[in-house]
């Protein structure tokens, strides 16, 4: 019996020792060397590992920004200005600031506004939508509602409105990592700067049909009727194909254009009081007295 | 004799052909006709006329944007009145030609006379032109311009060349009616086809639960006396109209992935294809009328019809002239159950491929999925031999390179996985996704070599 | 028409169902089901319907309040796990191991992984393990028929295969022990005692053909699982009739056609291909012939399923279908 119990020790032991040596010779001949910055830069990062940078992951990016040995071509959506300089200072190099992005659902065709022609019965996807049809409006380039965006968001920022039927941005949780946007089968939805304390100005319509197609569609539609780049002081607005787009670089959110869009495409947010419409328009209309005597 | 059938997967659809027994009739036209420019595989097809144009029936109204493409006539006589964006029947907006129509004037030299003209022109080129300048498509579903398709690359040797009558789509009945009713001139349009290919065998294979036609197309053939056609029975499978299929039931051999039927010497024609090839060979007629079956499951057997149209006319005027949308109906689609386009806008007009407009009832609203319980059903479904179970689950992980090893890019999209499923996933529609995408990335990787 | 419907096709759909093909399998369980309350008369009846509304209840209970996504509910599927798992039991199970068997079934081997579809183990087997390990006396001691058409006292007794196992370990050889236990193969098919599935053949193998008619299930699997036990048996018979039971006696005792049938058959637990279910059943029936053989157990079709089911990713890898044109 003890014989039993010595021989099991001493084989084990034997064969413990055996392994590890194995193992160790193993380690030895397969190591990789690796630059010690590359571990440190990927803790420093946010770990979310989701790709809004344009690599694979964040060691992906830590890999690239130590090779390049500077940071002009990576830059951390979700980490902002912060883990940026943190990076910056491992690698001891200088980095752009950016200014904070967030998701923007350009689209206004709640149920209200944008009636519904025909019911989809489809897989409940955008894409699989999106190719199959021109959806269930008369509006061809609206959100087709099925949330593929929201399942692309990995940090629980989007959400369907039941009342409207459009996907919320949570601005608190969104990194503007930009993976909604590539989701999004018809690009409704655009990275824009968040802008100061959280106030924008944008067009939440890019239905590029002509203004009476587009009004038939969707009450709430941007017709391209131009008034809001006629009033604008400041370049910021040019219409293309039947849109307005407003350059979140020139706008300077006087809100000019939200007053006197006549189908109320041009929303305003984050400012702390309501627009008051008649104010402003009363301004412009000053204003082009002014000019014109 | 044996029927002859494909070897992997497929299933049996209620076969529902309820308007066979209803002959052909011409279809009235309507006050406008609108011509899409997209109405065949490749490039979309360029205008050649003006607004205020006058035009007549059978006239050049649109040339081919490229190699694959093809003319396009106007079906009617009348005058154009927009040339502009349109809603096709998906609510996608395409080029329209309008044509308000004027009177019934044909253009010159074609012939509108009823008589069979059996001699076949010794010219190859002759016909391929003839062919090509009346605009003729594949009519089985894919609208493949026919020159093309006739026209085998150097080095590549037509053995067969198939006539598809399996009309294996269940509702559907127009190939069964031209078959039984336009049978000569079928059989002629496939001795022109087989001139074209170099004199090989043709064979008419026709599903068993069309005795008459495959009786008709018999007694045509051994008439008609033309050398190496015959006529084939298939078992009633869908989908056996299938290209691929067709190919494997009556020559035993398999397309290889992402090759085409000639590289097992192996051309696929519909009949109506067929027709259209006879009309424009003997008779000089542009490819601007075809079949349609309006039919139902909530449409009474009696209001069931197959009309002889223009191709042009809005869907809309045709179920008008049918009488009217039927209660009961749901879902309206363009195209046999199984692999039809629903028709989301019933003022989209009539393109060359049109086969029916099909009114389905509640019991095709979809029923709520459940989860897998991994019976395979899909995979003995599936007559490419993929296993859809598999091919979703990696479409939704996203994984592309693991779906092109399992050979996402050879779904035909013929929907037997989708119908098999007992809960109900929709595997299809998630699927043609990821053929999609994966079809993508196998064309950049070919145009970077 | 109000608003036409639009989805991609297809716009039609078989008439099969997750539901109808449960109901197919209850319907398939009915004749030894029938067969074995004649036999085992209430007792068996409370076993069936104490693990046929435990199972049903608690799968709805942790969909809806542990997991709280009430669609994972599959009431049918519950059912037809309630069934076999009752029909692995004998019928003295006191109604709280069934219990804990149905508990086992729903709750560890089915809605842990994610409720239907998502299990690797059959959860009717796995209870059943989970019981013979923890209750081996009620597990193994088996009620001698006495239901509504039997007329013996109710007596408790090893099955023939564990008398088998028992005699062989004590030195005897196999016509000694059916002879001592006044065991002959008119006795074994008819008297045998046993768990509710291992009563009669015929009802058995009656329900499977009506799942094969309705094309519920495809015949590979307990084609390779028999043939595989058949063959083993038959040469070891063969070499040594004196310590190796024959094709026969392996076939038609203990849970082998009960498991070959519909426990094997499981869509989620075994593999999608045909040859892929053909080495599954080879597996099955090769351990099985090996437990039986030199194993500890008398028996061993459960422990054959719930080894083979580890196995089936793995062969659901390597066996794919015969893909068009990929000759």
């Amino acid at each position: 019996m003890s014989n039993t119990i010595i021989w099991t020790i001493v084989i084990l032991t034997v064969l413990g020792l055996l392994l590890s040596l194995v193992l160790f010779w193993v380690a030895r001949k397969f190591r990789v060397e690796e630059d010690p910055r590359i571990d440190e830069i990927e803790k420093t990062l946010p770990g979310a590992n989701c790709g809004g940078c344009g690599f694979a992951g964040c060691r992906a990016f830590a890999d690239s920004a130590v090779k390049a040995g500077n940071l002009d071509a990576n830059y951390c959506p979700v980490g902002g200005n912060e883990v940026m300089k943190q990076v910056a200072a491992i690698l001891g190099c200088e980095i752009k600031e950016a200014a904070p992005l967030v998701a923007v659902v350009r689209c206004n065709g709640s149920c209200a506004n944008r009636p519904r022609t025909n019911e989809y019965d489809g897989a409940r996807s955008c894409k699989v939508k999106a190719a199959l049809y021109g959806g269930d409006t008369g509006c061809l380039y609206g959100c087709l509602g099925c949330g593929d965006c929201v399942a692309a968001c990995q940090f629980g920022a989007l959400s369907m409105d039941p009342a409207t039927g459009l996907p919320v941005v949570d601005e608190s949780k969104c990194t503007a990592c930009g993976k909604c946007v590539a989701a999004c089968p018809k690009r409704v939805i655009e990275l824009r700067k968040k802008g100061p304390r959280g106030m924008r100005v944008y067009v939440s319509c890019i239905n590029k049909e002509k203004g009476p197609a587009a009004r038939k569609a969707c009450s709430a539609a941007c017709i391209g009727c131009g008034l809001c780049a006629k009033t604008c002081q400041h370049d910021a607005i040019t219409v293309t194909d039947n849109v307005a787009y407003i350059d979140f670089e020139k706008c300077k959110l006087c809100r000019e254009c939200e007053a006197v869009c006549p189908t109320g495409a041009i929303h305003g947010v984050g400012f702390p009081k309501e627009l008051d419409k008649e104010a402003v328009k009363k301004r412009i209309a000053e204003r082009k007295e002014v000019k014109n005597g | 004799m044996a029927k002859l059938t494909f070897s992997i997967g497929g299933i049996h659809p209620a076969d529902s052909k309820i308007a066979r027994e209803r002959k052909i009739e011409v279809l009235p036209l309507p006050d406008r006709v609108y011509v899409s420019m997209f109405q065949h595989l490749g490039a979309m097809a360029k205008p050649v006329v003006a607004v205020g144009d006058t035009v007549k029936a059978g006239q050049i109204i649109a040339e081919p944007g490229g190699f694959i493409s093809a003319y396009i006539h106007s079906p009617v006589s009348g005058t154009v009145r927009s040339i502009g964006p349109r809603k096709d029947l998906a609510g996608f907006m395409q080029m329209h030609i309008e044509i308000e129509v004027q009177g019934d004037e044909w253009a010159e030299g074609i012939d509108l006379t009823p008589e069979l003209v059996t001699s076949i022109p010794e010219d190859r080129d002759f016909i391929l032109d003839r062919i090509k300048m009346n605009g003729v498509v594949g009519l089985g579903g894919a609208t493949f311009p026919t020159h093309v398709k006739l026209n085998p690359p150097p080095g590549k040797v037509a053995e067969c060349l198939i006539l598809n009558g399996a009309e294996c789509e269940p509702f559907l009945t127009s190939d069964f009616r031209i078959l039984l009713e336009r049978t000569d001139e079928i059989v002629v349009g496939a001795a022109i086809m087989q001139k074209v290919l170099g004199g090989c065998p043709c064979v008419i294979g026709i599903e068993e639960n069309k005795p008459e036609a495959i009786a008709a197309v018999r007694a045509s053939v051994a008439r008609l006396a033309y050398p190496g056609i015959r006529v084939e029975v298939l078992k009633k499978r869908y989908p056996q109209g299938g290209e691929k299929q067709l190919i494997d039931a009556v020559m035993h051999r398999q397309v290889k992935s992402g090759g085409l039927p000639i590289d097992v010497g192996a051309v696929v024609q519909n009949v109506a294809t067929s027709l259209a090839v006879y009309e424009a060979v003997q008779k000089n007629k542009p490819l601007v009328t075809n079949v349609l079956t309006v039919t139902g499951d909530v449409l009474p057997a009696e209001k069931q019809h197959n009309y002889l149209f223009r191709i042009g006319v809005p869907l809309s005027f045709i179920a008008q002239y049918a009488g009217g949308v039927p209660e009961g109906a749901v879902k309206m689609v363009s195209g046999g159950p199984m692999m039809g386009k629903a028709i989301a806008n019933l003022d989209a007009t009539t393109v060359k491929g049109s086969s029916s407009i099909l009114y389905l009832g509640k019991g095709t609203v979809r029923k709520a999925e459940g989860p897998c319980i991994r019976c395979g059903r899909c995979a003995d479904a599936c007559p490419m031999g993929l296993e859809p179970f598999l091919l979703k689950s990696l479409y939704k992980a996203g994984d592309l390179a693991a779906l092109e090893e399992n050979a996402a890019q050879d779904c035909i999209e013929c929907g037997c996985c989708q119908y098999s499923c007992p809960s109900y996933i929709p595997l299809l529609d998630n699927i043609r996704m990821a053929k999609g995408q994966v079809m993508g990335v196998i064309r950049a990787r070919n145009a970077k070599k | 028409m109000d608003k036409v419907i639009v989805s991609p096709s297809p716009h039609v759909h078989s008439p099969a169902s997750t539901n109808r093909i449960m109901l197919d399998v209850v319907i398939a369980l009915m004749p030894a089901i029938i067969v074995s309350i004649l036999f085992y008369g209430w007792s068996e009846l409370l076993v069936l319907a104490v693990s046929a509304v435990a199972c049903v209840g608690l799968e709805w209970l942790i969909a809806k309040f542990l997991m709280k996504r009430p669609e994972l509910f599959n009431g049918s599927s519950a059912l037809v796990t309630g069934l076999l798992l009752a029909m692995n039991l004998p019928c003295s199970t006191p109604w709280w191991v069934v219990v804990i068997g149905a508990v086992v079934a729903i709750g560890i081997a089915k809605m842990s992984f994610g409720g239907l579809g998502q299990n690797i183990f059959n959860p009717a087997i796995t209870a059943r393990v989970f019981l013979l390990i923890s209750f081996p006396v009620y597990m193994t001691s088996w009620a001698m028929p006495d239901g509504f058409i039997g007329s013996v006292d109710a007596v408790s007794g090893a099955t023939p295969l564990g008398l088998i196992k028992e005699g062989l370990k004590s030195g005897s050889t196999i016509p000694e022990i059916l002879s001592a236990h006044g065991l002959t193969a008119s006795t074994i098919l008819r008297d045998v005692g046993g768990s509710a599935g291992e009563i009669s053949a015929i009802a058995l193998l009656a329900g499977f053909c009506y799942l094969l008619i309705r094309k519920v299930v495809k015949p590979w699997i307990p084609l390779s699982i028999l043939g595989t036990i058949a063959l083993t048996a038959f040469i070891f018979h063969a070499i040594d009739p004196a310590h190796y039971t024959g094709i026969g006696f392996n076939l038609l005792t203990g849970g082998v056609l009960l498991g070959a049938l519909f426990m094997a058959t499981d869509y989620v637990t075994s593999p999608m291909s045909n040859w892929g279910g053909v080495i599954f059943g080879v597996g099955i029936g090769l351990i099985v012939m090996m437990i039986r053989y030199f194993g500890a157990y008398p028996e061993g079709m459960s422990f054959a399923i719930l080894i083979m089911n580890c196995f089936v990713p793995l062969i659901n890898r390597a066996f794919h279908q015969k893909k068009y044109g990929r000759a």
